[in-house]
């Protein structure tokens, strides 16, 4: 498997959104390679012909009666909110200007 | 009031009940010694005295009305920073939530109100409960009331530091991949990872979801079974919620005994990376099974040498997903908003000042192993190892009732030692991980200090799912011929501070 580049690092962390400083990309690049080298061995049983388990019990939908029910009320949902207008979550500008 | 803080979960209540301490009392001498140690241990990050107080008196009230009263009515908590509180900052030891108040109860929380029992406060954690050691805190680390200068183990570092120098007889951990095991055993406690699914998730900030679980932490086992009763069940509100009676903990809790019981000891959890004293320890627990009617079973279970590989794909996979909710529009931090740049680059700014180094790890870690063209060769094989992991666990349990483990390979490390070396500090869960991934049930108890540091061991017993009562049946069992041997718990040899 390839080694981690400093390139890579800023590709992902623009992939999830996270605006490292220079410095980080070196830090994260040297310590991702090492986690990586270190956790690659799960391949070894990638040919095997084993069944993926993605949770520890078997899931299924869990549906209600859809029916009215108390819930939070605006002014709570908004109490956290870092901005908000009339009732409403205030977000940074989502549509460019042209 | 140095006597209250002493007392089991167990006797304070029956105290409470019989009238002989009210909870008003026991309660104030409780925050008392938070004002007197916490500055040195920082085990609370917020400590809610005027909340405490009003429950307890609630609780004093009741019982002058001639109310029954739960079996824990009155008896003090610490709670994990990473419940939510309705009216109570909730952190989960990270600056992207700082000065968030929710506007709602966990399940566990409303349980925990339900039942009397009185909340002390919010302890201090890893940030998004992702670390062995307590030092990944936005907020400071948490210093082991053994000795200060060691890790109180993590996640849940703060919950354990909390009960090892008698702050609160009673906390709630969180366990991903061992945060409730690892620091029980660090601090000479008792830590229990229920059953997936047996407790709610609902208002627990998720990092690994499949992974997750919330649980009791404790001195006692029989406290820590108290708790288990009072906590688990099934909650309409947790879509992996189980459906099934909580399995009998308190009557195991009251009837400890192995006798006739076969006792797994796996090949895989031991030799290189294991102290030396924390092997002799185990051993000699392994010993005094034996003294006490166990038939010890030696179990190969080869796919527990992934576990860990495994393991640190899949939380970071999971938690990069989870993880995206904090964007800085909805709640909690927002960096950036100054008109010039856009919600997307708002998010990143925001995200890039509100997680620490560990949390963007892992979620970088994450975001490559889903990534195309790596999916299949590190997300999909780790979900392969998870198979052939509870594959290996029915196998065992088809010969044994319960596992028994070091907990961890070390004692407790000094603070900073392992900071700067991720790999190092994920080996503090090597024996934890593999009950994660399976999703059955395992505590871990005190079982000695190794010889070389003073240090406490930890004993970890696994059990099937929803087969939680063997864990107390066994540990309690454990325990009491522990401290025969010793003369005392554990615990009264923890340093005075």
């Amino acid at each position: 498997m390839p080694g981690i580049t400093r390139e890579e690092v800023a590709h992902l962390a623009r992939l999830a959104r996270l605006e490292l400083k220079p410095e980080e990309l070196d830090h994260f690049a040297g310590q991702l390679d090492d986690i990586i080298g270190a956790v690659a061995r799960v391949s070894e049983v990638a040919d095997q012909d084993v069944p993926p388990t993605s949770h520890p019990l078997p899931l299924t939908n869990v549906m209600r009666a859809d029916e009215v029910c108390p819930s939070l009320t605006p002014e709570q949902a908004l109490s956290g909110a870092p901005a908000q207008e009339q009732q409403r979550f205030k977000v940074p500008q989502i549509l460019g200007e042209d | 009031m140095t006597d209250i803080i002493k007392l089991t979960a167990a006797e304070t209540a029956a105290k409470i009940a019989s009238g002989e301490l009210t909870a008003v009392q026991v309660t104030e001498a409780h925050l008392a010694r938070i004002e007197a140690v916490d500055e040195k241990v920082h085990a609370f990050l917020h400590v809610d005295r005027e909340g405490a107080l009003a429950q307890a008196r609630a609780v004093d009230e009741k019982r002058e009305r001639g109310e029954k009263l739960g079996p824990l009515a009155g008896v003090p908590l610490a709670l994990k920073d990473i419940f939510t509180t309705e009216g109570i900052p909730t952190t989960v030891g990270s600056k992207m939530l700082e000065g968030w108040i929710p506007p709602y109860d966990a399940t566990l929380t409303k349980r925990l109100k339900a039942a009397d029992v009185v909340i002390l406060g919010k302890t201090n954690m890893d940030e998004f409960a992702m670390g062995s050691s307590t030092e990944n805190s936005a907020y400071g680390p948490t210093g082991n009331p053994w000795d200060l200068t060691k890790i109180p183990g993590g996640s849940g570092g703060g919950s354990s530091a909390a009960l090892a120098s008698f702050q609160a007889p009673l906390a709630i951990g969180t366990d991903t991949g061992g945060s409730i095991r690892q620091p029980a055993s660090v601090t000479g406690t008792v830590g229990v990872k229920p059953t997936y699914g047996a407790v709610s998730r609902y208002g627990m900030v998720a990092f690994s979801s499949s992974l997750d679980q919330g649980g009791p932490c404790a001195r006692t086992v029989l406290d820590a079974a108290l708790l288990h009763e009072v906590i688990a069940g099934h909650d309409p509100l947790d879509s992996t919620s189980i459906d099934e009676p909580v399995p009998p903990v308190v009557e195991a809790a009251r009837n400890g005994s192995v006798e006739g019981m076969r006792v797994g000891v796996v090949k895989q959890f031991r030799g290189e990376g294991y102290q030396a004293g924390v092997i002799q320890r185990f051993d000699e627990s392994v010993e005094l099974l034996k003294e006490l009617g166990a038939e010890i079973v030696e179990l190969d279970c080869p796919s527990f040498d992934l576990a860990l590989s495994a393991y640190y794909l899949i939380a970071p996979s999971e938690c990069s997903s989870n993880l995206a909710r904090f964007d800085g529009l909805r709640y909690g931090l927002r960096v950036g908003d100054d008109g010039t740049h856009s919600a997307e680059e708002v998010t990143s700014l925001t995200r890039e000042a509100g997680f620490g180094p560990e949390v963007k790890r892992r979620i970088m870690l994450g975001t490559y192993a889903l990534s195309s063209g790596y999916y299949d060769a590190y997300y999909g094989s780790a979900q392969k190892v998870r198979t052939l992991i509870k594959q290996d666990f029915d196998k065992a349990f088809e010969q044994v009732d319960v596992i028994v483990s070091p907990t961890t390979p070390t004692t407790a490390f000094a603070i900073g030692e392992r900071a700067d070396d991720p790999m190092a500090m994920y080996l503090a869960d090597l024996c934890t991980i593999p009950t994660n991934l399976a999703g059955n049930a395992a505590m871990s108890l005190p079982c000695g200090l190794a010889p070389e540091d003073n240090l406490p061991v930890g004993l970890q017993i696994i059990a099937p799912v929803m087969k939680d009562d063997r864990l107390y049946k066994v540990g309690a069992a454990v325990e009491a011929a522990f401290v025969e041997k010793w003369g005392h718990p554990l615990i009264e040899e923890a340093p005075s501070l």
